[in-house]
C-alpha cells in the first residue's frame, strides 16, 4: 500500500493551491460568487490554462488524468480555496462528452473556450433517473431545476426519456433556452432552465449508465471538496481558539472546546479515508456503492464540522465578513447537491440488499 | 398530578385564539410562515395591536399596563401566538428593560419610560457585548466617567440586535476599575441620537442585516439615566438573565415549525413518493417531535417551580435551542437542492424553485445558528449548570 499521490498529482494540487491562495481571497470570491453572472470568465480561463480541466479527463479522451484520484486532488484544492467557478458542472459534462466521443466539445471545455452543464433534475425529482419525467425528441419542453453552472454554460446536456423507455442524452444550446440564473446561498451560480419546444441534438438514446457514472464522478468531486473545506475549517478553528481570549485566557484552554475540536478532527480523518477509498473505486464495478457510502459519511461529518466551526467561533462565526462562515455554508449546502446524506443512505441500503 | 389545563386556562386559550384570529394581519402571518424579514413598521404595527388588549408586555403587572399573566398564561399565549403564525414581540423594551426598571428603577424612571415602551415611542436595543467581552461579559471596557451631572462614555458595543431601528440603548458600562471586574459595572440608559454615537451594520452569514456595532466617542449622558446604584450593573444583568423563563425554550416556535415541516414533507417527493412516507427522513422528524413533546412538559414542570433558578433556565435554553435548530436543519434538508438558491427577490418571487413558505429554509437554518450563541452561549449555560451541580 502507498498513500502518497503521484508526482503529477502533487504538482497540479500545489499549483492550484498557490493560484487560489494568491488570486482568490475571500472578498473577491464573494463578489464573484454572489453577483451576476456568478462566476468570473477570466479566472475560468486561467484555471483552464493551469490544466485543471484537462486533469478531469483521461489521456485517451483528450485530457491527461481522469482517474478518481485526479478528480479528488483537484476538488480538494477547490474546496480549500472556496472556488465558486462552475467546475462541478463542467466535470460532469466533460465525462459525458468523453463517454460519447464528442472530442470537439471535450477539447473546447478543456481549453476553456466553452462551458457546459448537466441539466438532469426536475422539481421533486433529484435522486435517481427514475424520477425524471421529461420526454425526449427533436424538440424538448419542460423545466430542469437547480442546474449547477447553468448560469454560465454555452451548452446544456439534457436528460430525458426516449420513446423506447430509455434515458436519452440531448444537447441544447443555452442561447435557445430560457435560462433564469441566480446565486446559490453558499455562492456560485445555478439556473432554472425552461425548454419550450426547444431544438435538441440527440447525443445518445441509451445514456443511463454514462449519466450515472458522470453523476458519481460529481459526487466524488463534492466529497473531495468537502475534505478541503473541513481541513481549512479545522485549522481556522484551532487558530481562533488559541488567539481568542475570554476569562483571562485563550478559550483553547477550556477542555469542553478542546474535546470538540478533537472529535471533529477525528471525523475529518474518517472523511479523508472514505474519499480515498471512493477515489480508488471510481472505475470499479461497485463504484455506485462506494460513492454513496462516501457521500453519506461526508454529509454527516460536514454537518458536524460546519456547525461546530460556527459555534466555536461565537458571534464572529455568524458574520459575512469572516471567511469561515462561507466555508461552513458551502460545506453544509454541498450535501444537498446530487443527493444528500439521507439519499445516499437509501442508495447504500438498496445496493447492499440487492 | 394532573396534566390538564384548568377550565379557566382553557377559556383563556380560547380567548387568545379568537383575538389572534380577529386581529392578526394576514400579511404579517405570511411573513412569519415564509420566514421573511420584518420592517420596523411591521413590528410597530404588531406591538400596537397587542397593546389594544394590554397584551404587549406579557410579564408586566396590570398597574403598569401589562396583562398581569402568570407563567402558565404566558406559556399558553406563546403557544397560541406561534400556532397562529403571529410575530414574536421584540424583547428589548418590554422583555428586558421593563422588568429591570420595575425592579431597580426610580419612580420617575418608571413613570416616564414604561409608557413610552408600551405605546411604541421608544425602540430600545441592548448594549452589553463588546468585541473583547462576549462570554466573559464582566470584562467589558466601555468606560463611563462621572463629570458633574453627566457621565461621559467612550468605547464600543457590538452585536446590537436591531440597533438600526432603535431610539435608545441600555448599556452595561465600566464605572470603576477597582476590585473584581463585576463590581465596577453600571447599567445606564442612552439616547441613540446623542452626539458621539455611531452605528455600523454587521451583515450575517445568510446575508441578512439585524446586528450592528455601536461606537461611543465622548458621549455625554445625564447621570439621572443610571438605573440602580453606580456599580450595581452586574446584579441587574444577572437578575434579567433568570427573570423571564417562559419563552426561553422556544416551545411555541418549535411546535409551529414542526407543523410546517410535516406539511412540507407531504408536499415534497423523494424517489417518487411523498417525503412524509419516507422512513429515513421521517424517523428524524419523529425523534425531534418526541423530544419536543418531552420539552413541553419539562418547560411547564420547571415553570411551575421545580429546580434551581440558574439551572432551570440554562437547561431550557440548551435543550430548547437544540430542538429548534434540529427542526430548522430538517426543514432545509427536506428541500434537497431546492434549498440551494440564495433567497433573492427573484428566487422568492418568480422562480418558485421551492414552495414559497420554504424558500427561506436554508437562510433560516444558518441564521438560527445564533440561538446557541447569544443570550449566553450553550457552553456558558453548561458551565452554569456544572457550577450548581458540583458547588450549589
Ligand atoms: C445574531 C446575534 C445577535 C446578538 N444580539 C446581541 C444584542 O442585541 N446585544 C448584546 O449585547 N449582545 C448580542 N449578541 C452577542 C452574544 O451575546 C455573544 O455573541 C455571546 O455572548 C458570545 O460571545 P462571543 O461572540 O464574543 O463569543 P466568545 O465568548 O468569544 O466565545 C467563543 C466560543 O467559545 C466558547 N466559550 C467561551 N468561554 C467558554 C468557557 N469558559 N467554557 C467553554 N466554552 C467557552 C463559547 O461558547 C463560544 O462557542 C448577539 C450575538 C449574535 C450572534
Amino acid at each position: 500500500m502507498d498513500f502518497n499521490h503521484t508526482e503529477d498529482r502533487r504538482m497540479i494540487s500545489d499549483s492550484l493551491r498557490r493560484y487560489l491562495a494568491e488570486q482568490y481571497d475571500n472578498e473577491y470570491r464573494n463578489k464573484i460568487a454572489y453577483e451576476a453572472p456568478y462566476h468570473d470568465a477570466s479566472k475560468w480561463a486561467e484555471l483552464a490554462e493551469l490544466g485543471i480541466l484537462g486533469a478531469l479527463v483521461s489521456e485517451a479522451d483528450g485530457g491527461f488524468g481522469g482517474d478518481g484520484f485526479d478528480i479528488s486532488v483537484v476538488f480538494e484544492e477547490l474546496g480549500r480555496g472556496l472556488c465558486a467557478e462552475p467546475m462541478l458542472a463542467n466535470l460532469m459534462a466533460l465525462r459525458l462528452y468523453a463517454a460519447f466521443g464528442q472530442s470537439e466539445r471535450v477539447d473546447g471545455i478543456i481549453g476553456g473556450s466553452e462551458r457546459a452543464a448537466l441539466a438532469v433534475w426536475e422539481t421533486d425529482a433529484f435522486s435517481t433517473l427514475d424520477d425524471i419525467a421529461m420526454t425526449g425528441g427533436d424538440k424538448l419542453s419542460g423545466r430542469k431545476t437547480v442546474v449547477y453552472g447553468g448560469n454560465s454554460a454555452d451548452h446544456l446536456l439534457v436528460v430525458a426519456r426516449t420513446a423506447a423507455g430509455k434515458f436519452g442524452l440531448y444537447e441544447v444550446a443555452a442561447a435557445d433556452t430560457e435560462t433564469l440564473s441566480y446565486a446559490m446561498i453558499d455562492g456560485g451560480g445555478a439556473a432554472e432552465i425552461v425548454l419550450d419546444n426547444t431544438s435538441a441534438k440527440l447525443i445518445s438514446d441509451d445514456a443511463a449508465d454514462a449519466i450515472n457514472a458522470a453523476l458519481d464522478a460529481g459526487r466524488l468531486a463534492l466529497c473531495a471538496e468537502a475534505v478541503g473545506i473541513m481541513d481549512m475549517l479545522r485549522d481556522t478553528v484551532k487558530d481562533y481558539l488559541m488567539q481568542r481570549q475570554q476569562f483571562g485566557r485563550p478559550i483553547a484552554m477550556f477542555q469542553a472546546l478542546q474535546h470538540r475540536l478533537v472529535d471533529f478532527s477525528i471525523e475529518i480523518e474518517q472523511a479523508r479515508s472514505i474519499v480515498i477509498l471512493a477515489s480508488s473505486k471510481l472505475d470499479a464495478k461497485d463504484r455506485a456503492l462506494h460513492i454513496a457510502r462516501a457521500k453519506n459519511l461526508i454529509g454527516r461529518a460536514g454537518k458536524l464540522v460546519a456547525e461546530e466551526a460556527i459555534q466555536m467561533h461565537g458571534g464572529i462565526g455568524m458574520t459575512w465578513e469572516y471567511a469561515p462562515s462561507h466555508y461552513a455554508k458551502r460545506l453544509t449546502m454541498l450535501d444537498a447537491q446530487l443527493g444528500d446524506t439521507e439519499d445516499q443512505l437509501r442508495t447504500v441500503m438498496e445496493l447492499e440488499h440487492a | 398530578m394532573d396534566l390538564n389545563f384548568t377550565p379557566e386556562e382553557e377559556a383563556f386559550r380560547a380567548e387568545v385564539r379568537q383575538f389572534l384570529k380577529d386581529n392578526l394581519p394576514e400579511e404579517l402571518a405570511t411573513k412569519v410562515r415564509n420566514g421573511l424579514e420584518f420592517t420596523k413598521q411591521d413590528i410597530e404595527q404588531w406591538h400596537a395591536i397587542l397593546q389594544t388588549r394590554n397584551w404587549l408586555a406579557a410579564t408586566w403587572p396590570v398597574e403598569h399596563g401589562g396583562p398581569g399573566w402568570n407563567a402558565t398564561q404566558r406559556h399558553i399565549f406563546d403557544e397560541e401566538r406561534s400556532l397562529a403564525n403571529a410575530p414574536t414581540v421584540v424583547p428589548f423594551g418590554v422583555g428586558m428593560l421593563g422588568p429591570v426598571l420595575l425592579k431597580f428603577g426610580t419612580e420617575e424612571q418608571k413613570a416616564t419610560i414604561l409608557p413610552r415602551i408600551l405605546d411604541g415611542t421608544d425602540w430600545w436595543c441592548q448594549g452589553y457585548s463588546e468585541p473583547g467581552a462576549g462570554s466573559d461579559l464582566a470584562s467589558l471596557k466601555t468606560r463611563a466617567i462621572r463629570d458633574g451631572d453627566d457621565y461621559i462614555i467612550n468605547g464600543q458595543k457590538t452585536w446590537t440586535t436591531l440597533g438600526q431601528h432603535a431610539d435608545k440603548i441600555f448599556c452595561l458600562v465600566r464605572t470603576s476599575t477597582e476590585g473584581k471586574p463585576q463590581e465596577g459595572i453600571s447599567f445606564i440608559l442612552v439616547d441613540i441620537n446623542t452626539p458621539g454615537i455611531e452605528m455600523r451594520p454587521i451583515r450575517l452569514l445568510e446575508g441578512g442585516y439585524e446586528v450592528n456595532e455601536v461606537f461611543f466617542t465622548d458621549v455625554r449622558v445625564p447621570a439621572a439615566n443610571l438605573v440602580g446604584e453606580e456599580n450595581q450593573g452586574w446584579t441587574i444583568a444577572k437578575y434579567l438573565l433568570t427573570h423571564e423563563r417562559t419563552g426561553i425554550a422556544g416551545v411555541g416556535y418549535s411546535t409551529q415549525a414542526l407543523i410546517e415541516l410535516k406539511s412540507l414533507a407531504k408536499k415534497l417527493k423523494r424517489r417518487g413518493k411523498p417525503l412524509a412516507e419516507d422512513p429515513i427522513f421521517m424517523s428524524k422528524v419523529t425523534e425531534v417531535e418526541i423530544d419536543l413533546e418531552a420539552m413541553r412538559i419539562t418547560n411547564l414542570r420547571m415553570l411551575s417551580g421545580g429546580g434551581a433558578m440558574g439551572t432551570v433556565s440554562s437547561m431550557l435554553k440548551i435543550k430548547g435551542t437544540v430542538i429548534r435548530q434540529a427542526i430548522n436543519d430538517l426543514a432545509r434538508r427536506a428541500l434537497g437542492p431546492a434549498a440551494c438558491p440564495f433567497p433573492s427577490e427573484d428566487v422568492l418571487g418568480n422562480l418558485a424553485v421551492a414552495p414559497p413558505e420554504a424558500a427561506n429554509n436554508a437562510a433560516s437554518y444558518f441564521n438560527n445558528r445564533k440561538l446557541s450563541i447569544f443570550g449566553g452561549s450553550n457552553e456558558i449555560q453548561r458551565n452554569i449548570i456544572t457550577k450548581e451541580l458540583f458547588m450549589g
